[in-house]
């Protein structure tokens, strides 16, 4: 439903303008029932050719490998060998969405349904068509991560495969597209000040940088959700919540609770990305005994107490 | 009685409702005689939930779907709030009101002019003499409607930016309130979306003030409306059910329940209830789940979902469904826009299933009805906001607890039980709306909603291509990613 969001033009003009002509999808089709059944027999028999196929939700194979947790309604046939068909058929497949490209939060606990990603169990390369499938335009599964993902990550991947622009240099170590994932959440984040001071927020509507105690990992993540917003002017950090990594796979398994910092002898475990341990560790003590009183209040408060240029001892300092 | 055998159909897969639909039917005189529908998919996410720290809840059950999220987060909220005793801030409830509701009118929009309508431009209709009009407007993706409705909803969202970062999957409602404070300039940014939202409602779906929409409480009055509004697409709408009697279709008379929507002061702008010819005051001790017909194991008997267990099990021979067969004082219950309002005593939608019961055609109108009735209040709600007053109130979650949240979701009646032993999850029970109206048989073998909404439907001789059936079923508005979960 994410993909339903598309602003600017909307997701079928989206589409249209980039002349990418839509088959079928679960919201937007007229096609129901043998009508669909149908139009899969013409796509697995060569007869309507499929450029691309993309599947949301993670591949159930359970219980016992049947497949039978998830089964293609009016047949008797398990969902996850209507993909594999399909998947022979396209030109490119693209999983939309953590579930299908590596499993995600149905993999979470005992992973009861035996989800996995199309090509990546968690972490691992393998999934329901294995590490060394290509799709017929010689690249492996497209995965946009995310959870959900952002409207315009799935159409612009979409426009540069139709516009015959998009090659495995387009894609990162987790075959994610770079167009999203060469950023880091934290880039643009609104509480970039807290951050540099070490401002933290202790509570959930607290204004400060959440990455000291509220489970914020954006420092680690690959998107680039605060530069390109979400519903208009949106984020999660904006939202006033943590960045839980969505975009990674196992992300549904944190080391210790979603919303709490892991800390070892009082430092976070998950560092920023490429900065060297020690290094932060002396910039941070650094950064916390230079605070100025106005973040350190703001940090901990709903709203702005105190506006930038009012305290004269931070001017001292 | 018949004295051909029955014929047997599987019908789906069904798109434009969310998630996976089965459907068998026996067919008898062309007439749908029996009615077993089939949730395909289980993904245990009640399983998932065991062992989790109790606020990982709020990561987990919003993304049980992508368009109820916002639900099962106030759910499960309102559930941890319960184990924690926690009572949320008043501007904390006000913008908790303001984000579910932005989702339940974003569900009701699109489940009028993307679900539910494409069906009317069918070729199926092409001798209707009104099919070149709602073919131009209604018709799957290239209707004109669609052109309308895809840039009001993404612009009608952008309130869950400014209150919830994102929408679906926020992390924003709290047990105490909501992470997001607001400003007193955000404050003239959300009522000025909420307005582009109610021209949007007044200028196309309705072509009339909001105020003279809900204005109508009777069915005359509503014949009226309808004569000096047919340019609307509800006015458009009315017209159809008319000329094809859709209020013939899927008619039910189960008791009608909802647990109430939109707590402010307390006070729920909608009312919590059950209807059956009367209100009665809802008892939720009462509330079961059944499991016969079910692929699960675990337990002989039906559980209240405080003692709810969760075991699939695809050899079970007496299953037809992953769904399992929720139950109020061993009754069938019907829940979702229209319940809700005859559970709140709405004059229009009391006058018209007093008369007929509940139907396709009624279904419809209580939830564009609903859109009228609601955003009025939005309106109301930003304005109360106090921004230096605090969003969210914390307190410490107990090691051991219970809690319940009861919302309504767009489409009905959502609930959560949790129980939490030594500081983790011990038990987590999740009865979704469709998991009400679209359960398999009970214990007594009552069919679900649906199955007895479909039961008598006229099928004709392309039976698998029957249309009725189609808006029978949406006509539910269901949400299948969240009945099994």
């Amino acid at each position: 439903m994410s993909v339903l969001n598309a602003e600017t033009p909307d997701f079928l003009n989206s589409l249209k303008f980039n002349n990418i002509n839509l088959l079928w999808h679960p919201s937007l089709s007229e096609a129901s029932a043998d009508e669909f059944l149908s139009l899969l027999e013409n796509i697995e028999s060569g007869t309507i050719p499929l450029d691309a196929l993309c599947l949301e939700g993670s591949v159930m194979r359970g219980p016992n490998g049947t497949g039978r947790f998830h089964m293609l309604s009016g047949t008797k046939r398990p969902m996850m060998r209507l993909i594999e068909s399909l998947a022979q058929k396209a030109r490119y497949t693209v999983a939309v969405g953590s579930c299908a490209t590596f499993g995600g939060i149905t993999m979470a606990g005992s992973n009861p349904g035996e989800a996995c990603g199309l090509q990546y169990e968690g972490q691992q390369p393998s999934g329901l068509l294995g590490e060394s499938w290509k799709s017929e335009a010689g690249l492996p599964v497209i995965n946009i991560a995310g959870c959900p993902t952002h409207p315009s990550w799935v159409i612009e991947t979409l426009a540069q495969m139709a516009a015959a622009d998009f090659s495995k240099d387009n894609l990162d170590n987790y075959n994610r597209p770079r167009s999203y994932t060469d950023h880091l959440v934290h880039h643009g984040c609104p509480r970039n000040e807290y951050y540099e001071f070490k401002a933290s927020a202790e509570q959930p509507s607290d204004q400060g940088c959440m990455m000291e105690h509220r489970g914020c990992l954006g420092t680690q993540a690959r998107a680039d959700c605060n530069i390109r917003l979400w519903n208009g002017e949106g984020s999660c950090l904006r939202g006033g919540y943590a960045c839980i990594n969505c975009t990674a796979p196992e992300f549904e398994e944190p080391d210790g609770n979603f919303t709490e910092t892991h800390k070892v002898a009082g430092i976070p475990v998950g560092l920023p990305t490429d900065v060297p341990k020690a290094w932060f560790v002396a910039l941070a003590s650094l950064a916390k005994a230079a605070t100025p009183k106005r973040l350190k209040v703001n940090a901990v408060s709903d709203h702005i107490r105190i506006v930038p240029g009012a305290i004269e001892e931070d001017k001292e300092q | 009685m018949t004295t051909t055998p029955s014929k047997r159909r599987i019908l789906g897969p069904f798109n434009r409702v969310e998630g996976d639909l089965e459907v068998h039917v026996e067919i008898d005189d062309d007439q749908v005689s029996k009615a077993k529908v089939n949730s395909p998919l289980f993904r245990g996410f009640e399983q998932i939930l065991q062992g989790k720290d109790p606020l990982d809840a709020l990561v987990y059950t919003p993304r049980i779907c992508g368009i109820c999220s916002v639900s099962q987060s106030v759910a499960a909220a309102q559930a941890l709030a319960g184990a924690q005793g926690l009572q949320s801030c008043p501007n904390g409830q006000l913008a908790t009101n303001l984000i579910l509701a932005t989702e339940n009118m974003a569900d009701h929009l699109t489940h009028f002019y993307l679900f539910f309508m494409p069906d009317f431009a069918r070729q199926v209709y092409l001798n209707k003499k009104w099919f070149e009009q709602i073919n131009t407007r209604f018709k799957a993706q290239t209707g004109t409607a669609t052109k309308d409705v895809l840039p009001a909803r993404a612009a009608w969202l952008h309130l869950t930016g400014i209150l919830a970062g994102k929408w679906p999957h926020s992390l924003a409602i709290q047990p105490g309130g909501t992470t997001r404070s607001i400003t007193a300039k955000e404050k003239i940014t959300l009522l000025t979306t909420i307005r582009c939202f109610r021209q949007f409602l007044e200028e196309i779906l309705f072509t009339d003030t909001l105020e003279q929409v809900t204005a109508i409480k009777t069915e005359d009055e509503l014949a009226a409306w309808q004569q000096t509004h047919q340019t609307s697409d509800f006015g458009r709408f009315l017209m159809l059910a008319d000329d094809l009697d859709l209020a013939s279709l899927g008619g039910t008379d189960n008791a009608l329940m909802s647990y109430g929507a939109y707590h402010n002061n307390q006070e729920p702008l909608f009312k919590t209830g059950v209807w059956q010819q009367k209100y009665y005051t809802l008892d939720t001790s009462l509330i079961t789940e059944d499991i016969t017909h079910s692929w699960l194991k675990g337990q002989s008997k039906a559980r209240h979902p405080f003692y709810g267990k969760t075991q699939p099990d695809s050899d079970e021979s007496s299953g037809y469904s992953w769904c399992k067969a929720p139950r109020l004082n061993q009754q069938v219950v019907e829940v979702g826009a229209v319940a809700r309002q005859m559970v709140n005593g709405n004059p229009l939608i009391q006058a018209l299933v007093s008369q007929s019961g509940t139907h396709v055609k009624n279904r419809v109108i209580a939830r564009l009805f609903e859109l009228a009735l609601v955003l009025p209040e939005m309106e109301q709600w930003c304005q109360q906001i106090q921004p230096k007053e605090p969003f969210c109130m914390t307190s410490k979650m107990p090691d051991d607890a219970q809690g319940i949240g009861l919302v309504e979701a767009a489409r009905g009646s959502l609930g959560h039980w949790i129980k939490i032993e030594e500081g983790r999850i011990f038990n987590y029970q999740i009865i979704a709306p469709t998991t009400w109206n679209f359960s398999p048989r009970d214990t007594l073998n009552q069919p679900g909603a649906l199955e007895q909404a479909l039961q008598g439907t006229f099928v004709g001789d392309d039976e698998t291509a029957s249309v009725a059936i189609q808006h029978i079923i949406r006509s539910f508005d269901p949400c299948m990613v969240c009945t099994v979960h």
